[in-house]
């Protein structure tokens, strides 16, 4: 993208101060590289919450009828499975990556606002301890499903101020996270960094802090809807006081699609940003990879009821939402082709977060097709609520944002802590993972056909043979994301022992400020801005 | 230790740890009081306290550090796009309820009263309803005086042209003695910035009150609460919505009052100012749609 002539003497004068000692230092950081680290590791701690709780849903589907759990218990983990992966893994791992890369990428000294940095990572915290306390209540935790439609979610015991007010601090949280990201992209560039010379990553995350600006506020509005109706005598999703039930998912869902976006589109920026170093060419077609997120942020707020074509809607709005919601694939069409362009007759080789990314091309496309079939309004007839949709969206999900995630681990962790991981138990989680997702989510795509509704504890025997069979892909896929646990804590005490270079991966200067650093970078970065000199590359 | 030239980057935060407490604890409270624990009132008073000190603190660190100069304009320049974005997240949150009361006023409403699609469901459920609005529903839900639930309540919709259009010529008021404020801020006229903040601080608590009164009113003369219904819903949860951003305005305009009286601000440096009136002025425009959408149409 550009190359560059880094004179980073950032040990110099009055920054050369280092980080605070003791863990109060976690607490008080201002420093985006700390903000960073503690997102991505509150990140994979939730992973593996989250994941415990999928473990117990496959645990209990592993044959028809009740064995382990009760079914209201059930319902709360496949609902908080749901809004722990969502707001407590997948969001802050990559405000995590963005809080780490972003200044080092644009060549600025830090976030444009760190003391709201700080403040944006702890009310997260508050958020998901809120939200998990619901668990220990009387009447258990959340169970009407993460969607939260009512009458439904209003049956919710004491748990229920709980969940909306947890949903208040994620979102203010998110906000406040958004807000820092958009600053810094506009306000902290080096000069020479123009907007259309800014990585993918940056890019993807300057759309996605406008994504959410614009609707955690409407989600924050819709809950407390949900609170004034239960509790202050309000008839907002009431029919009886002249309401409507569907206004819910109408709201929830004008939140709900960008707010899959806001996972995904990072992703697409990581993608881009690792595919290229390891194919050793340019990204293909960078200006169309900005235009295409942009297209494709703008459509997500204009298709938001083809999550309701079974609630009632009059047909005009059906086939409104049907033809919206295909013209999707038209940006996203465009970013595969990108990436599969940028991977032609390049010289590639296949470390762990390429290997990562290219599964990620493929099975995204995968997930991208099952969304192409019930974006058609009558196929979407059958497929409403059933197996079929939970196939779909874990594709778009784990193999893609979770791979990914996966993916920008190995990439940076070397230049993060200057150490080099275990690239064999490293290529054995990736083929472990890239199998095991596939036993545990493709089947599901029969179940759903098949008729099985999804947020089920049991089932008619007829649906056993694929359950099983997803569950076992389920428990080895739970238990491989291990060796990942393990690589992060032996890369971080050392990894191999091998010293990594500043640029890690070879000739990766070319594709970033980042690796123009030590590795590990200092605790302060870019005091002075670096001269960015664009090539002839993009 | 820092120059106006180099990005100021603070070390060391306490106060957003702190303010994350407050908050934390006062929404736990707060559940906790719906939930009728005995406990919750408690709790939401000390997170109030909390929260207030975090403010208090953190804004005194701000000044003081904005009026030692340590903030360069590119600083000012990331203040103010933060503002500006959550100015931006605000009227996102405000245009869920004016989307509400589109959607059951122009859709759901006739729906229930048989339009369209909706034959079936007005012969099914409630057959005698005529969709008109205002409305409290088929139910014609309502409070009686102990705050209970009643069915076939009488509706009594709020009328524009009383207090409201007052209240609307106050707001309207206050946002030109803002902008004479600031006029005087930029011409170095510290009487004319104080007078007019002090107008604007005047009205805006005034507009209150009125909005207070009118409440009042609602709840004891014309039987409309929040529970009347989606008309009672709608409008107690926008107007009351944009009062409490009114108080917090004011709040917020009176701390610039008191710094002006102290002497900050300079004409090229006043961001908290700045913030204040486009925050103001927000919330005065919030409000002109409210008189249209909510008391005129």
């Amino acid at each position: 993208m550009s190359a560059v002539v880094a004179e980073h003497d950032d040990h110099h004068d009055d920054h050369a101060h280092g980080p605070a000692k003791g863990l109060l230092r976690w607490v008080t950081t201002t420093n985006h590289k700390d903000i960073g680290t503690l997102y991505l590791l509150f990140g994979l701690a939730m992973f593996f919450v989250g994941g415990g709780m999928a473990m117990i849903i496959r645990a209990e589907l592993f044959e028809p009828g009740l064995q382990f759990v009760q079914p209201q218990f059930f319902n709360s983990m496949a609902t908080m499975h749901a809004l722990v992966m969502i707001f407590g893994a997948v969001m802050p791992a990559f405000v995590g990556l963005a809080n780490w890369m972003i200044p080092m990428m644009i060549g600025a000294p830090d976030m444009a606002l760190p003391r709201m940095n700080n403040m944006s990572f702890w009310m997260l915290v508050a958020g998901v301890l809120l939200l998990a306390s619901t668990l220990f209540m009387e009447g258990g935790g959340p169970a009407g499903g993460w969607t939260m439609y009512p009458p439904l979610i209003l049956q919710t015991g004491k748990a229920l101020p709980f969940a909306v007010f947890a949903v208040h601090l994620l979102g203010i949280s998110s906000i406040m996270g958004a807000i820092n990201i958009i600053a810094t992209i506009f306000n902290m560039r080096a000069s020479g960094m123009t907007l259309m010379k800014m990585p993918m990553f940056v890019w993807t995350w300057l759309i996605t802090g406008f994504l959410l600006i614009a609707i955690m506020p409407v989600l924050a509005g819709a809950v407390t809807m949900l609170l004034t109706d239960k509790f202050f005598g309000t008839s907002f999703f009431d029919a009886a006081g002249g309401g409507d039930p569907v206004l819910y998912q109408h709201i929830f869902w004008f939140f709900g699609h960008p707010e899959v976006y806001v996972m995904i589109l990072p992703t697409f920026g990581v993608a881009s940003t690792i595919i290229p170093v390891f194919a050793r060419k340019p990204l293909f077609g960078y200006s169309s990879m900005v235009y295409a997120t942009a297209s494709i942020a703008f459509l997500s707020f204009i298709v938001w009821a083809h999550h309701m074509f079974t609630v009632g809607m009059p047909v005009a709005g059906e086939l409104y939402f049907m033809y919206a919601t295909m013209l999707i694939a038209i940006p996203t069409g465009v970013k595969v082709f990108n990436w599969t362009a940028t991977m032609w007759k390049g010289s590639m080789t296949f470390e762990t977060p390429m290997l990562f990314s290219i599964a990620f091309v493929v099975l995204f496309t995968m997930g991208g097709f099952t969304g192409l079939m019930m974006a058609v309004a009558p196929s979407d007839f059958q497929y409403h609520d059933t197996y079929f949709i939970v196939a779909h969206f874990h594709y778009t999900l784990v193999p893609a944002s979770v791979f990914i995630l996966m993916a920008a681990g190995y990439y940076w962790l070397p230049k993060w802590t200057g150490h080099m991981y275990n690239e064999k138990i490293g290529q054995l989680h990736f083929w472990l993972s890239a199998i095991s997702v596939n036993i545990l989510f493709f089947p599901q795509h029969f179940l759903g056909l098949a008729g099985m509704p999804r947020r089920i504890p049991d089932y008619a025997v007829q649906f056993a043979d694929w359950n099983m069979i997803s569950s076992i892909g389920g428990f080895i896929f739970g238990a491989s994301q291990l060796l990942f646990l393990y690589i992060v804590i032996d890369t971080i005490k050392g990894g191999t022992g091998e010293k990594v270079t500043d640029e890690v991966w070879e000739d990766a200067h070319k594709h970033g400020l980042e690796w123009t650093l030590p590795s590990p970078p200092p605790y302060h970065t870019f005091t002075t801005p670096p001269a960015v000199i664009p090539t002839e590359h993009i | 230790m820092s120059t106006t030239d180099a990005y100021y980057i603070p070390h060391k935060a306490t106060w957003p740890v702190i303010g994350t407490v407050g908050l934390v604890t006062m929404l736990a409270g707060f559940a906790n009081y719906l939930n009728g624990s005995s406990i919750g009132p408690t709790l939401m008073v000390a997170g109030l306290v909390i929260f207030i000190i975090m403010l208090t603190g953190w804004f005194t660190l701000q000044a003081t550090e904005s009026e030692s100069g340590m903030y360069s304009t590119q600083v000012g320049i990331s203040y103010r796009m933060g503002m500006m974005w959550f100015i931006f997240s605000e009227i996102m949150f405000f245009g869920v309820f004016f989307g509400t009361l589109y959607y059951t006023r122009y859709l759901s409403v006739p729906w229930l009263g048989g339009e369209g699609t909706g034959a079936a469901t007005k012969e099914l459920l409630w057959p005698t309803f005529e969709a008109t609005w205002p409305t409290n529903g088929p139910k014609g839900l309502g409070l009686d005086a102990s705050g209970a639930r009643v069915f076939g309540a009488e509706l009594e919709p709020m009328g524009a042209w009383g207090l409201p259009f007052l209240n609307t010529l106050i707001l309207l008021t206050s946002g030109v003695s803002v902008t004479w404020a600031h006029h005087g801020l930029l011409a170095k006229n510290r009487d004319q910035l104080i007078k007019g903040l002090i107008a604007t601080v005047a009205l805006g608590f005034l507009f209150v009150s009125f909005q207070a009164y009118e409440y009042h009113e609602a709840y004891t003369e014309m039987g409309l609460t929040l529970g009347s219904g989606i008309y009672g819903s709608t409008f107690f949860m926008l107007t009351g919505f944009h009062g409490l951003h009114v108080c917090i305005g004011a709040i917020i305009l009176s701390v610039v009052l008191f710094r002006s009286w102290k002497g900050h601000f300079k004409p090229e440096n006043h961001f908290a100012f700045e913030a204040a009136a486009w925050y103001w002025h927000f919330v005065d425009v919030v409000w002109l749609g409210l008189f249209i959408f909510v008391y005129l149409m």
